[in-house]
């Protein structure tokens, strides 16, 4: 114990006398919480839409005006063909395109039925769908109100089940709230994966590893002496990042604080292992950075943290057992928005503690004082 | 002077890096309280050889044992008893001199007052205590190497191995670095150093002469010298490596 006292003596004063660490452990989550939160949104806020008016009659006027009364769809008119609304969308100067054909007007009145044709630049197909059915209701809104005037009141009520849907949890589906709480799992998994890594092989790339290894220190100790100094700062960064996005989006803090500092404890060992696991196997920093980063790219788009992993084929779910960041958003996400306790999250608690004993035992095991 | 009990024993060690023969075969034993040299040209095998006794290294074959334990199965108990000095500088250059000698003397475990004591007296003798609170990385390679001699036997170990220690430091210094050798010898401490300084092979007691992974020679440098008719170890190890 008092060896470990002098090795965690010795890997704090390093640390801190580094002069690249204080901006690290401030900066990054400033930047995380401040920019990413805002950058990681699926939200449509406002999509461009190019207008072809072929019919210029009072009915297609009064869609226009439907359509540019709607703050979503910024709407460039003043086109004058079909072709000249392809090239913009070529271009991506809009996302989506009207086309207003002769016949509206008339077709409408007497048919009592028309088409209108509308191109949907759908190379991100989640957006496209999101834009095309916006202005779908807001075309369907307008043919209701032409078609259906002149019956009486009575007889509009359409005879349908209604549904009147409450969004549970994030009821105003604030997207911030989905997003800050993932993001600040990247972040720590950064603090973890990286910096104690890094620490460890430094020490190889200098040649003090040496002078570690011909000493009684016990392979536990030195890599404790690694993983406890990250530990505290990446729960310390947690902390701060937390009070950011309390701070800037006011993001609900349900569960308990407690509950969700020990979770992250549990799952910084884990990641930190990781980490150091891939730096025993490593002689520079270059080739740590390389598999750590790699590893973690794997490990984000898997999570769950973008998109859902609903969506993701059944065999790639089945990998997502061995994601550790699967489990800690899903943890962050419930624990922070849900106000889970222990109880509703025993699972993936279960999981964490499992992988993150059998990492720690790994990297101690991989870590060898003789070559 | 030396009463010839052993405090390494080394049989028919032998290192393989693949085909690549590193030690190959060698057989010598060191005496307790006396300075053990390991002469040779670079790629001899010297390192190859210091390594495997301080347990950074498993030797392909052969049985060893440094300080009454064995190689194999004894190698944390062999540590608390040896102290190293690497080729390579290694310190710790973002911290200072106190702090470095705080840390190693406490993972070997001793006592904060006999720590603080030694300290006290090392930095005396080597007129450092003005610097204490000064980073390693600041000083000169000589004062560099001087400490990190005085570190690696602080613990007071039975052995410190010293591989090639005076590296590129200027022949005043060099000097400075024997005498503290010798102060250590007088305190009953076994020196086994590696060195291609032939000045510095007439300050052992023994040496072993090492070439293409093998002993050829090892024997006092008096016995050497008149065995190869020589005046000094230069010519002694001119006239073997030819």
């Amino acid at each position: 114990m008092r060896t470990l006292f002098y090795i965690l003596q010795k890997e704090f004063t390093q640390i801190f006398r580094n002069k690249s660490m204080l901006p690290i452990i401030f900066v990054m989550p400033l930047v995380q919480m401040l920019i990413l939160v805002f950058a990681a949104t699926n939200e449509l806020k406002q999509v461009d839409l190019a207008l072809v008016d072929y019919d210029h009659s009072a009915s297609s006027r009064n869609l226009i005006h439907e359509i540019s009364g709607n703050p979503f769809f910024k709407v460039v008119t003043g086109l004058n063909n079909s072709q000249e609304a392809e090239d913009l969308l070529m271009r991506n100067k809009v996302n989506i395109a009207l086309v207003i054909p002769k016949e509206f007007d008339k077709e409408l009145t007497t048919l009592k039925r028309t088409e209108v044709q509308v191109l949907v630049d759908a190379i991100n197909g989640n957006a496209a769908q999101l834009s095309l059915a916006y202005l779908s209701n807001v075309i369907g809104a307008y043919s209701q109100k032409v078609l259906i005037k002149p019956i009486k009141p009575e007889f509009r009520q359409a005879k349908t089940i209604e549904i009147k849907s409450t969004y549970w949890y994030n009821p105003e589906l604030n997207y911030k709230f989905y997003m800050a709480p993932g993001i600040l799992v990247v972040l720590i998994t950064v603090v973890g994966m990286l910096l104690g890594g890094m620490n460890l092989v430094r020490e190889k790339e200098l040649g003090t590893i040496e002078q570690i290894n011909v000493t009684p220190i016990k392979k536990w100790q030195f890599i404790a002496g690694k993983l406890l100094p990250f530990l505290i700062i990446g729960l310390f960064d947690l902390a701060f990042g937390l009070l950011l996005a309390k701070l800037a989006f006011n993001i609900p803090l349900r569960g308990s604080l407690l509950l969700l500092f020990s979770l992250a404890a549990v799952y910084l060992i884990l990641v930190l292992s990781w980490g150091l696991f891939i730096s025993t196997i490593s002689d520079t920093q270059q080739q740590a950075t390389f598999v750590s980063f790699f590893s973690l790219i794997v490990f984000i788009l898997m999570s769950g943290l973008f998109t859902p992993v609903e969506s993701m084929p059944q065999w790639a779910q089945n990998l997502d057992f061995i994601n550790p960041l699967f489990y800690f958003v899903k943890i962050m996400r419930s624990v922070l928005l849900k106000g889970s306790n222990f109880i509703d999250i025993v699972n993936e608690f279960a999981a964490l503690s499992a992988f993150a004993i059998s990492m720690f035992s790994l990297a101690i095991f991989r870590y060898r004082k003789t070559s | 002077m030396i009463n010839k009990e052993p405090v390494i024993t080394v049989k028919n060690m032998v290192k393989k890096f693949g085909t690549f023969v590193a030690n190959d075969n060698l057989n010598f034993e060191v005496y307790k309280g006396e300075i053990f040299g390991f002469i040779g040209a670079n790629g001899a095998g010297k390192t190859t050889a210091i390594r495997i006794l301080c347990g950074l290294s498993t030797p392909t074959s052969g049985e060893m044992n440094v300080a009454g334990y064995d190689i194999y199965h004894q190698t944390e108990k062999i540590k608390k008893n040896i102290g190293y000095m690497s080729q390579k500088f290694s310190l710790y250059e973002d911290l200072t001199i106190a702090e470095n000698i705080r840390f190693f003397g406490g993972v070997y475990g001793m006592k904060i007052t006999e720590r603080k004591a030694r300290t006290e007296e090392m930095l005396e003798r080597l007129d450092l205590m003005a610097f204490k609170n000064r980073k390693i990385g600041d000083l000169p390679l000589g004062w560099k190497q001087k400490l990190a001699f005085s570190i690696a036997i602080l613990h007071n170990p039975k052995i410190v191995f010293l591989d090639e220690p005076t590296g590129g430091v200027d022949p005043i210094t060099r000097r400075q670095f024997w005498n503290l050798i010798y102060e250590a010898v007088q305190k009953g401490i076994t020196v086994f150093v590696t060195t291609h300084y032939m000045d510095e092979a007439e300050y052992c007691d023994r040496v072993s002469i090492m070439s293409e992974g093998q002993i050829v020679a090892l024997d006092t440098p008096e016995n050497l010298k008149k065995q190869y008719n020589a005046i000094n170890m230069d010519e002694v190890f001119l006239k073997i490596a030819r």
